[in-house]
């Protein structure tokens, strides 16, 4: 089978990693990984501060990018939401990219029909559903009966897991204060879990609590999920 | 209207730690109970749904719905006023106070009221207002504004409470029992014993309305309290003043509500009161009755396609006690009766988007969608979000042509893969001298609560060209 990955653009600058952890882990599942090179970004961060206009083309350019492939991957259940969601008002073109584009969890679990993907990583996790991964897409259990078939991994249940981590894109920058105290509140929860790690679906969140767990120095990391998949005894992931 | 922005306002509520453990613990108890509600109904979905097409069906033949209605009302023995917007309404009420030559009135709770200021217009015509709602009362003894829909003093415990009972009461009316504690019981019993004696003597009540029937000229107000249905069988003038957007056009329709409103704002499978009163009746409650039918922005929100989905609004709050970022900045942030996220999409439809904080409000959410989620009508609030902030990007205002700008240039290099490409390998070699906390609008607020993340050796497209092409 032959995929296109759709890195987005956050990976591609700043976590590459999470790009690099996904071709891994779908080469290691026998899948044959393509990556556009005229892909850019989605245009979400465009079209939900209000720029509609300026979002068009980035539409385009993401349907033209992903022109003959069946199968989109893409690690973020946001920017999934975004083509899914949103494309369709951009017209019948960029409608019809929607259901080829798969986010990585829903990939692996309906196409690929596989829970356990041969993953070792021997830490104690704590899961955070995005907003957009859990309410927009209905990823449902899906992250999580991956995580619970990873061998030497310990899942525990994050409080208030369904509660917005506070990024929200430009909400981030345009609301500072409520920003920062949702994700306070949301690293308070993860703390409290005891876990190593804080795992998620969408490093756009991630960025956000990762950047405040750098400042509190705290013993916890943020990750992405693909970067635990991917890690297996032979080859152990950071 | 002068008010902060909302990321202003919201900035000394994040830091007010009594406010956000109040605000917490309350909406996480009912937002909770609600869920369990919900839960109790298999027909849930069907009843959203029913909800929703109602409300759309009404809105859409909002016209003919309203003239039957009227029509009702009047063969009822009621009197029907049509404002088109808060200074007619307020005229209209004041002109109508007036000619029963009485100098007070009692009032149920009414957002429709507090959106137009009534109170104030009659206070500066010589004719005191009295809130009954135990919630409105304490909002007014203190002077202050309501936070939520339901529960306008959600912001206050019980000790500020018995303060402003204590230093308030005799002023307005029978003052607070010596000695009063800051018990529930004996809070509610000395507004019991202050409100009953407003009750008797009051000749002229004032009141909103959840529902309007159109096929009978019925009104409804649904409460917990009791209080409203003493404001409205127990006066002789009755004045109620309802929003367009109240109409439902049959019984039937009323049906699908009262069971969808109680289980969505209190968690009750059934409210204690329902009020329902139909013009005028012989020797049985008010001798007359006037309906002030109130625009005030509505037919503007009704003509926007997407906006337009506001108007369903039951004004049940349940999208107040899930949103995050209400319980943080709290409800005075929003600048308006209507707070939370039915008031970032209501507020800046029904008065414009050119005040500071009106064009602030579509921005005052992460589009996490919890909201839309718990709606009992299905307001899609994010996509109405977003389709104002498309509105006040459009405008212009503050800020937005330098962010125009910024996502105008952001754009371009993002449809050029290869300038793209180059940015970030720049970034990347550079990283090493990077400030951990930058400058500038936007970048200097992000730094200021979190670290920006050390960006990578090489972007992800270069590692695939090295080792996958």
């Amino acid at each position: 089978m032959r995929v296109a990955l759709f890195v987005t653009c956050v990976n591609d600058a700043v976590f590459p990693a999470t790009g690099v952890a996904t071709v891994r882990l779908l080469e290691r599942l026998g899948v044959e990984v393509d990556f556009p090179a005229a892909q850019t970004c989605c245009g979400q961060p465009q079209f939900n501060t209000g720029y509609r206009e300026e979002t068009g083309p980035l539409v385009r350019r993401t349907v033209r990018a992903f022109e003959g492939y069946e199968y989109v991957v893409v690690p973020s259940g946001s920017c999934a939401a975004m083509v899914r969601h949103h494309y369709p008002s951009f017209g019948t073109e960029a409608a019809a990219l929607g259901p080829r584009v798969y986010e990585l969890t829903e990939f692996l679990v309906d196409v690929l029909g596989v829970t356990d993907v041969g993953a070792y990583f021997p830490h104690k996790v704590t899961y955070h559903p995005s907003c957009h991964g859990l309410r927009m897409l209905g990823l449902g259990e899906r992250p999580r009966r991956l995580l619970e078939a990873v061998k030497g991994l310990e899942l525990v249940e994050l409080p208030g897991a369904e509660e917005c981590c506070g990024f929200g894109g430009t909400f981030a920058v345009k609301n500072p204060d409520v920003s920062a105290a949702m994700g306070a509140d949301k690293i308070t929860n993860a703390l409290s879990t005891g876990a190593e790690v804080l795992c998620g679906a969408d490093n756009s969140c991630l960025l956000h609590l990762g950047g405040m767990l750098r400042r509190r120095e705290d013993p916890l990391r943020a990750l992405h999920l693909a970067e635990i998949l991917a890690s297996t005894e032979e080859e152990p992931w950071r | 209207m002068g008010m902060p922005s909302f990321p202003k306002a919201a900035h000394d509520a994040v830091g007010d730690t009594t406010l956000r453990a109040n605000l917490r613990h309350a909406t996480h108890t009912i937002r909770d109970k609600r869920a369990r509600a919900v839960a109790e109904l298999d027909d849930w979905a069907a009843l959203r749904e029913a909800g929703k097409r109602i409300k759309d069906e009404t809105l859409r033949r909002l016209d003919t719905y309203l003239v039957r209605l009227e029509a009702a009302v009047t063969a009822a023995g009621g009197t029907v006023h049509w404002a088109a917007d808060a200074a007619e309404a307020n005229r209209i009420v004041a002109a109508l106070v007036r000619a029963t030559g009485e100098t007070e009135v009692v009032k149920v709770k009414s957002m429709a009221t507090q959106e137009i200021r009534l109170n104030e217009h009659l206070e500066a015509e010589g004719i005191a207002a009295y809130e009954t709602d135990l919630a409105e009362l304490i909002v007014q003894l203190g002077e202050d504004r309501p936070s939520h829909i339901l529960v306008p003093a959600i912001h206050r415990n019980r000790g500020e409470i018995r303060d402003i009972f204590k230093e308030k009461m005799g002023s307005w009316g029978r003052p607070a029992p010596e000695g009063l504690s800051d018990t529930p019981a004996e809070l509610a019993e000395a507004a019991r014993l202050h409100l009953r004696e407003k009750f008797l003597r009051a000749k002229v009540g004032i009141s909103g309305a959840n529902f309007m029937v159109a096929e009978t000229g019925t009104l409804v107000v649904v409460e917990s309290e009791g209080n409203g249905r003493m404001c409205l069988t127990l006066p002789e003038t009755l004045i109620s003043v309802v929003g367009i957007e109240k109409v439902v056009p049959t019984w039937r329709d009323l049906e699908v509500f009262l069971q969808t409103l109680p289980r969505s704002s209190t968690a009750e499978r059934m409210n204690p009161y329902t009020s329902m009163w139909t013009g005028t009746a012989d020797e049985d409650g008010p001798r007359a009755f006037h309906l002030v039918l109130l625009d005030n922005g509505r037919t503007d929100a009704l003509a926007d396609e997407v906006g337009r989905q506001a108007l369903r609004c039951i004004r049940c709050s349940a999208c107040l006690n899930v949103c995050p970022v209400y319980e943080r900045a709290g409800g005075h942030a929003y600048g308006s009766v209507y707070p939370g996220p039915i008031g970032a999409i209501l507020t800046p439809q029904l008065r414009g988007t050119s005040s500071e904080i009106d064009a602030s409000l579509p921005y005052a959410s992460s589009l996490c969608g919890a909201c839309y989620e718990v709606c009992p009508v299905a307001i899609d609030i994010p996509e109405v979000l977003v389709h104002l902030r498309e509105r006040v990007a459009e405008e212009g205002g503050s800020g937005h042509r330098l962010e125009k700008a910024a996502i105008k240039a952001a754009s371009w290099i993002l449809d050029r893969p290869n300038v793209l490409a180059a940015g970030e390998r720049l970034a990347s070699a550079t990283r090493k001298v990077h400030p951990k906390r930058l400058p500038g609008p936007g970048a200097r607020q992000w730094s200021d609560h979190r670290d920006l993340p050390e960006l990578p050796a090489e972007p992800f497209r270069d590692w695939w060209r090295k080792n996958r092409s």
